[in-house]
């Protein structure tokens, strides 16, 4: 990806800043919000980096636990760290698990400390959680070691098959056997409704519902799985899970912990299709991007989901000022852009004519906007009617689109989506398709250069034009009024309204979360 | 959709057989897997089951080996089944299954608001599986749920609602229609929760001006609406859309004068 050349559809480098300063300005105040204030899964991922672990007989996690009681002692205004640590220094519990199960039981109250106590108090969270961040450290420089030893898919785009049993024990042997087939990114759905979570499930689990509960034991027998078939298959197979819903911030630290690779993560998604508060979003997401940064996990954004609502022709801006504000918000909590795996999809109706000149307009518009970010370009669902022969054929030209434009990362359309949970035979035929598409095009996308001022990048210049305008009307209304407004997938998700509100807290003057202060001050 | 022209003849032939390329040739394909490695006898294997199904001659037109233990086929073949058309029997569905776009038309039109829905799981059940299949927005089996209608309003309380809770929103809400998901079903939890739900609605709304009630789950029967009290019980597999064309199905017929 290193050797980019002009732009393809002409796009006008000062219109292309336009758009980039206008997306700061829209996100700057977000941030101001998430960097004042703080959320009951940002204090619990602290106390995981710490190395918290477990669950109580009910199977609620001991985090969960913990952070209740010092919010009812004392709010967490100033943060979990004081209190928690306070109490390990006066000798309530030998250890965090102590504390916790002491705490719950209801025998040991918290107390802020201060002066030299709130020092001594801070110095121990600040070296626990450098513990737990030391440990994301070492399973990066292990990732590193692993793929220089593998080395990379030998081809691009690569290919990312789904797998969703509900039963980690299942998804295991499905999983390799994708990965024989020719999958380098295997991504474990979550079981539906996990999103709105306001915990981490505990241990192995063999229970889901159209899909595998995301909890740090599944994480770890997955990516010890993947690492036996990397062995096998002479190249690293990446594991892909979600860091979204309730519980971003401590899903994105088990992902760290346990060597996850790939993780979706969308400054949008929770609020606009799960009815996440967008204030409890956007703080824990740059906490958690921050986690993701330091782990070397590539995000994936999920601008698909719009066009899955929207159409996918009126609303493409939509995408692009979406991706345009998922690359601030990941830039600004430390992400390289070979860590942004932005979204897009192959979703316009195929009946309209001159739909996949549209969809190329589309895809190259992404890849000039973003030379450097890994593209995940998301397959036809919304059109896929249940002819799979028709289905098999909009696949191909899903892939033919993928390597026309160069786009990084193909997560492989179903032709049995809208049918069927993808069989065996299903993922087996998706891979024989891009593989084919893939082969017989090489680098065509060498070669591919629209007329200058012809359809599709006529196209791609009037996506950009829209998006700009888009942009600066959301500025003018600010990011916050205009989700309220239904400006993304037709949902309308007012500022404090939504799910997880309650946990949302402003910052005191004194808060102190060792974790984000590691995180800011980089590795 | 009269009755008289599902059970029409096609052509005035009341026997048909499948057609490849010729009138009665009764050609039909297939693809399957089977769990064993790719070799003479897996080939053998698919043609005992095309035979099995009835295929003969059959032919296996494409084997693949996918990984070391499956194998996946491609089979051509005659049947020699007669289809007697006269004897279809089409149970038509008691109301007219509506895209969203109608079902928002009808609602403007019938009702001339918004269409109010109250969702909730019940009881300490926190599996909003469910519910949220049928009313968020990302819905289900490739159908947007009830909040993509323009003409619905939806207010979905999540898991865990106390039954009072559940009767005074949607009192507030002044909800049309009550959307409860139950999938615990352990000690009949989910038959004692909906009965405990739909006698409180009962005694809290004068007769004939309650909501309407509608529960869904995977273990309810279908048919016991009337004795767990409520209007209407939707199974697993159940897409939005046939909540909505339901819902404004019930609503338009209850609001029209009699």
């Amino acid at each position: 990806m290193a050797t980019r050349h002009r732009s393809k559809v002409g796009l006008d480098p000062a219109v292309v800043r336009k758009a980039r300063g206008l997306a700061r300005r829209a996100g700057a105040p977000i941030v101001k919000m998430a960097r004042t204030h703080s959320t009951v899964s940002v204090e619990r991922a602290t106390l995981r980096l710490a190395g918290l672990t477990g669950a109580d007989v009910d199977g609620i996690p001991w985090v969960n636990r913990l952070v209740d009681a010092v919010r009812e002692d004392v709010g967490l205004e100033q943060g979990v760290a004081l209190p928690v640590w306070h109490a390990v220094a006066r000798g309530d519990g030998e250890d965090l698990s102590a504390i916790a199960q002491k705490a719950a039981a209801g025998s040991i109250h918290f107390r802020l400390p201060t002066g030299r106590e709130a020092t001594r108090a801070a110095g121990a969270a600040r070296r626990a959680v450098a513990g737990g961040l030391k440990r994301i450290d070492t399973q990066r420089v292990r990732r590193d070691r692993r793929i220089a030893k593998l080395g990379d898919p030998p081809q691009r785009p690569w290919l990312y098959l789904i797998v969703a049993t509900g039963d980690i024990y299942e998804d295991i042997p499905q999983a390799q056997a994708a990965a024989r087939e020719g999958a380098d990114v295997i991504a474990v759905i979550r079981s539906t409704g996990q999103s709105l979570l306001d915990y981490v499930p505990e241990g192995a689990t063999r229970q889901g519902y159209a899909g595998t509960y995301a909890t740090q034991e599944n994480f770890r027998l997955m990516r010890a799985a993947l690492d036996d078939v990397s062995r096998e298959l002479g190249r690293y197979i990446r594991l892909t899970n979600y860091a979204s819903g309730l519980c971003m911030p401590e899903i994105a630290s088990l992902a760290g912990l346990e060597r996850l690779d790939m993780m979706l993560n969308d400054s949008m998604y929770g609020i606009l299709f799960r009815d996440i508060n967008p204030k409890r979003t956007f703080i824990d997401q740059r906490f958690s991007r921050q986690v993701h940064a330091r782990a070397g996990i590539v995000i994936n954004t999920g601008e698909d989901n719009y066009l899955t609502t929207a159409d996918a022709v009126d609303a493409a801006h939509t995408v692009t000022v979406s991706q345009l504000l998922n690359e601030y918000f990941a830039r600004e909590a430390g992400l390289a852009d070979w860590q942004l795996g932005l979204g897009h999809a192959f979703e316009i109706n195929p009946d309209l004519p001159e739909s996949f000149r549209l969809e190329l307009a589309h895809a190259l518009l992404a890849r000039e906007l973003f030379p450097q970010a890994p593209l995940k370009w998301m397959p036809p669902t919304r059109h896929m009617t249940g002819d799979v022969f028709r289905g098999y054929l909009l696949d191909g030209f899903f892939n033919l689109a993928g390597a026309l434009t160069g786009q990084s990362i193909l997560l492989l359309g179903m032709m049995t989506e809208a049918v069927v949970t993808p069989w065996l035979s299903d993922r087996d035929l998706a891979v024989q398709n891009a593989r084919y598409v893939i082969n017989a095009a090489g680098n065509l996308y060498e070669d591919f250069r629209p007329a200058p001022d012809g359809f599709i990048a006529q196209r791609a210049r009037q996506v950009l034009a829209e998006a700009v305008d888009l942009l600066e009307r959301i500025v003018d209304d600010t990011l916050l009024a205009a989700i309220a407004d239904g400006t993304f997938g037709l949902m309308r998700r007012p500022a404090d309204a939504g799910k997880g509100f309650d946990g949302v807290f402003p910052r005191a003057d004194g808060y102190y979360n060792p974790a984000g202060e590691l995180l800011e001050e980089g590795s | 959709m009269s009755a008289a022209s599902s059970t029409e003849p096609v052509a005035g032939k009341t026997i048909i057989r499948p057609y490849g390329d010729a009138t009665g040739d009764g050609m039909v394909q297939l693809s399957f897997t089977l769990p064993v490695p790719h070799d003479k006898r897996a080939e053998g294997a698919a043609l005992q089951l095309a035979q099995k199904m009835g295929i003969d001659p059959a032919m296996v037109v494409h084997a693949k080996a996918m990984g070391p233990e499956f194998t996946f086929f491609v089979v051509y073949g005659r049947v020699h089944h007669l289809v007697d058309v006269s004897k279809v029997q089409v149970v038509d569905r008691a109301y007219p299954l509506l895209s969203p776009k109608d079902a928002n038309a009808q609602i403007k039109r019938r009702l001339h608001r918004k269409l109010v829905v109250v969702g909730a799981c019940i009881g300490t059940d926190a599996h909003t599986v469910g519910i949220d299949a049928i009313l968020n927005i990302k819905g289900y089996a490739g159908e947007k749920g009830l909040e993509y209608y323009r003409e619905i309003k939806v207010v979905n309380l999540g898991a865990q609602v106390t039954v009072p809770d559940l009767v005074e929103r949607s009192r507030r809400e002044r909800a049309d229609a009550v959307l409860v998901s139950q999938v615990v079903t352990q000690r009949d939890a989910h038959l004692h929760n909906t009965k405990e739900m739909s006698a409180a609605f009962r005694e809290s709304y004068p007769a004939g001006r309650q909501p309407l009630l509608v529960v869904g789950g995977p273990r309810f029967d279908e048919a016991a609406a009337a004795d767990l009290g409520v209007d209407r019980i939707f199974g697993k597999g159940t897409t939005p859309s046939e909540v909505a064309s339901y819902l404004v199905h019930a609503l338009a017929a209850a609001r029209t004068p009699a």
